[in-house]
This record gives structure tokens, sequence and C-alpha cells, in this order.
């Protein structure tokens, strides 16, 4: 565990001291900020909309942080061979697949309590309320999705060759999952065999984001929060998944040639 | 002295990408021992399988046949790198750490406690000359400063073995001379030094025994003077056992 905590300290450090993971970071903010400030009317439905928009933003940028955070660690480590000095460490594959993994969800996860602790204050200054758990309940699904989105573009990274094309199919499939995936089944009702049996296997086969990223209604209509046994449930469904990736990462890396 | 290097029947392919051929054999049957406080000088010219043998001491390749190991440790487990250093032929590190952070970082890594860490990363600092510059981001060292902090990462953890592939490779002579002087300071303390080079002078220099190796095949292994034998130079030498004619 040392080696992977080491390995975690090293990409937090590096995002703290690059430049470019600030632009979306502050740009997300700012949009936020402005859109919290508009009043319209008073009207509650618009502060709704906003609300929701300012969400799906931060859904958006917190995706768009977690794919390209991580989708560049391998490869760069690649290109600019730092990975050689690495590797020539008494430090396992997996160790350094663990350490990046764990880096970049913290990376994440930072940025993630940055905005909602933002949006959170926003919000209250409008509503006078802060439903608290509601935001925990959602920010924490979030996260965990996340997390299987770190481990999805880490695989990738290890795939293909290049981080933009990691980047843009980690970010397709991700958003494909989050639109359509609930559909899935109903559109396999409309296929004959064997291809209905083949998209009803993507439908159980996907992890369902669409999930966690439903649990920001609990913020945008108030609802009144969900049971914590549901919560751990979808948190051990996301695990899962996770760790699937992370395996499949693993095995990938393991004989890799890394000259 | 014990043997703590040791290939046996090396044989690495890798696939081919040239038209008509599947596989490309960059080792084939290396078997080399090197043995404690030893300095082993790997020589051959580009492209002869002096780095492809170093990157599977190291764990980077499997071999398609035969062993390797380090310290009588199979290679492919991460314990066999415990008490090695190894400089790579292009020095290249996180450019947004200062060379203190890196060391620090390294020293994690080989499980060393703080306080030994602490001392390690002053010793080593010490001994490349880049203490006053320990504080800086590696993105605004010169090349030889870089080479330097290749150097110190290599020695943080106090190896035993010391793997250095072309170490004095685009140094200037000044770069040269000093890196030359740390390896005889650590031949002096007893440590193992397996490097390889193309400056057959300070091979000549510093290096106990050697070995030429041409096309993934060992063509030469003994002691300096046994592989000179009458010729003038090693390099005469070295020209003649690769089959160079001029």
């Amino acid at each position: 565990m040392r080696n992977v905590f080491a390995i975690a300290q090293i990409v937090i450090l590096e995002m703290y001291r690059r430049k470019e993971f600030y632009v979306l970071f502050i740009l997300t903010i700012m949009i936020c900020l402005i859109m919290g400030s508009i009043n319209i009317f008073n009207d509650k439905e618009v502060i709704r909309y906003i609300k929701e928009l300012c969400l799906l933003m931060i859904w958006a940028s917190s995706l768009i942080i977690a794919i390209t955070t991580t989708a560049r660690q391998i490869p760069a480590e690649r290109e600019q061979r730092t990975l050689l000095p690495l590797l020539a460490k008494p430090l396992s594959r997996t160790q350094l697949i663990f350490g990046k993994f764990l880096g970049c969800w913290i990376v994440t996860g930072l940025a993630l309590f940055c905005f909602y602790v933002l949006f959170g204050v926003l919000a209250a200054t409008r509503e006078h309320q802060w439903p608290i758990f509601n935001y925990f309940q959602a920010a924490l699904l979030h996260w965990v999705a996340l997390g299987v989105v770190v481990a999805l573009s880490l695989l990738g990274s290890l795939v293909f060759a290049a981080p933009s094309s990691n980047s843009t199919i980690c970010f397709a499939i991700c958003a494909a999952i989050m639109c359509l995936g609930r559909y899935l089944d109903q559109f396999a009702l409309n296929f004959h065999e064997p291809m209905r049996s083949l998209v009803y296997g993507i439908y159980f086969a996907i992890p369902h984001l669409e999930i966690p990223f439903e649990m920001r209604n609990l913020i945008i209509h108030d609802w009144p929060l969900i049971s914590w046994n549901f919560v751990g449930l979808g948190c051990l469904y996301l695990l899962l998944y996770m760790v699937f990736f992370l395996l499949a990462a693993c095995l990938v890396f393991r004989r890799k040639a890394v000259n | 002295m014990s043997v703590i290097l040791k290939t046996e029947k090396l044989r690495v392919e890798f696939k081919s990408r040239e038209l008509g051929q599947t596989t490309k054999v960059a080792l084939n049957q290396l078997d080399l021992e090197v043995s404690t406080g030893e300095v082993f000088g790997f020589l051959g010219p580009n492209g002869a399988g002096k780095t492809t043998t170093m990157n599977v001491l190291l764990g980077f390749v499997q071999p398609t046949s035969g062993t390797a190991s380090l310290f009588g440790i199979d290679v492919r487990q991460p314990i066999a790198r415990q008490r090695i250093g190894y400089l790579p032929e292009m020095t290249y590190y996180y450019k947004f750490l200062t060379a203190e952070e890196l060391l620090r970082f390294y020293a994690k890594i080989f499980g060393l406690p703080g306080a030994e860490a602490n001392k390690r990363i002053d010793e080593t600092l010490k001994l490349v000359e880049l203490d006053s510059a320990r504080k800086r981001l590696i993105k605004t060292y010169s090349k030889g400063m870089q080479q330097r902090v290749g150097l110190a990462q290599a020695l943080i953890n106090n190896p035993d073995l010391l793997i250095l592939d072309e170490p004095t490779s685009g140094l200037d002579p000044l770069g040269r001379m000093k890196v030359r002087d740390i390896i005889q300071r650590l031949k002096n303390e007893g440590k193992t030094v397996f490097f390889s080079s193309h400056e057959l002078g300070e091979v000549e220099t510093v290096c106990d025994r050697v070995a030429i190796i041409a096309n993934g095949n060992l063509k030469a292994i003994g002691r300096v003077q046994e592989i000179k034998g009458s010729e003038e130079t090693l390099e005469k030498a070295f020209l003649n056992i690769i089959g160079f004619q001029n």
C-alpha cells in the first residue's frame, strides 16, 4: 500500500502544479456563479432550471476532469520515459495502476467537493436552506461513478496509443450510457433474435452511470432522501465495475513491454 | 565473490516490422555472470542488444526463453530490484518536482524510513553536486544537471548493484569526468556496476571485465587485458571482435 499511496501523492502533486487543470475548474466555478446570480422574476421554476443546468455543468466538467486527467497518466509516463526509472524500483505494475487510479480518483473527488460546496452555498443563498444529506448522497454516488470512469480511462490508456483517442472514446461511452443506458432494454424489444439478446446483454453488462446521474434530482427538486441501504447498494454496484476495470487494466499492463 | 547478476540462455524475440519477417531476434542464448564488487562493461554497436539485455534485467521486457536473475531472484519479481540502482540512457524525470521531492518519492518506493531517507537525500545530492539546486524544479535544470539527478535517484537506496545505460552519453567532457569519478568512487566502496557505453577509453579505465555483444550474440567476455589481447587499444580489439574490417 505504501507504494500505491506514494504514486497517488505524485499524481495529486502533478495536478496541483499543472496549470491546465485549473482552466476547467475555474471556468465551471465562474459559470455556476454567474448562473446562480441570475434571478428572473424570482420564479421558483426558473431557479430550478438554473440548478439543473449548473449540476449538468458540474457533471460534464467532472467527467472531463476525470477522463483527461486519467487518460494521460500512463501514456505521458511512457512518452517522457519517466516510466523506466520508476519501474526499475521495487514497484509492481499492479501497484502503479492502483496508485495512478487512486491519485486521479482523489483529484476528481477534490474538484467535485469544491463544485458541490460552491453550488450548495450558492443555492442556499437563494433558497435559505441547505439539505446537506441530499447533497451528500448525490455527491457520494457522483464520486463513486467517477471512480468507474477513472478506471475505464486507465484501462483505455493501456489499450489505445493516443490519450486523445482514449479520452474521446471514454467520453462517448459515458455520454451514451448516461443518455441511452436506461432505454436499452426497451430498444431490445424492437429487435429479433439474436440482436435482441445482444442488446439485452449490453444492457446488463454496462455500468449504469445514469443512476448516480439521476441523483441530482434530489437537489434540483428537493426530493426526500433515499434509503441509505440503496445508496450503499448503488456504491457497491459501481465499486464492482471499478474493480473489474482495474483488474482488466492490470492484466493488460502485466505483460506489456515498456521499453 | 558471489554472482549477483546472471542470465542463462536468454533469448528475446520481437515482432518484426520488416516485410516477410515475423520475428526479430534481439538476444540469442545470452549467458552472463557478474560478481560482487566488479565493474562490468557491456559493449556492442548500436542495435546489438545491450539495452534489451538491461530491459530484461529490469523487468521491462519479458524474455522469450531463458532466465535472468538479480541477487538470485527472478527479475520478474519486483523485490529483485530492491538492491539495485538504474540510470537510463536518456534521463527524464518528473519536471514538476524538485530534485529533493523526486528523491523523497523514490526513497518512499524503496521503503526507506523518514530519517534515513533524509540522510540519503543529503548524501546523494552532495555526491552529485546538486545540493545547492535541490529546491529548484527539475524542468529548470541543464542537461548535465538532469543526468546528475538521474545518478542521484539511482543511488538513493545505496544500491549494491548499479545498472547504467550509457551514463555519459551526450555529456560534455566535464560531465563525463564527473560520472567517471562517481563510478570509480562506487567501485572503491565495493559496489558492483554493470554499464553499457560506447566510450571505450572510459571502459578501459574503469572496468574490471567486459562483454562484447553483436546482433544479439555474445562475442567475447573476459578481463579487459584478455579482450585486448595483442591489440594496442580496446577500440581496435572491439572492432576486430564485432567483425569490422577497414
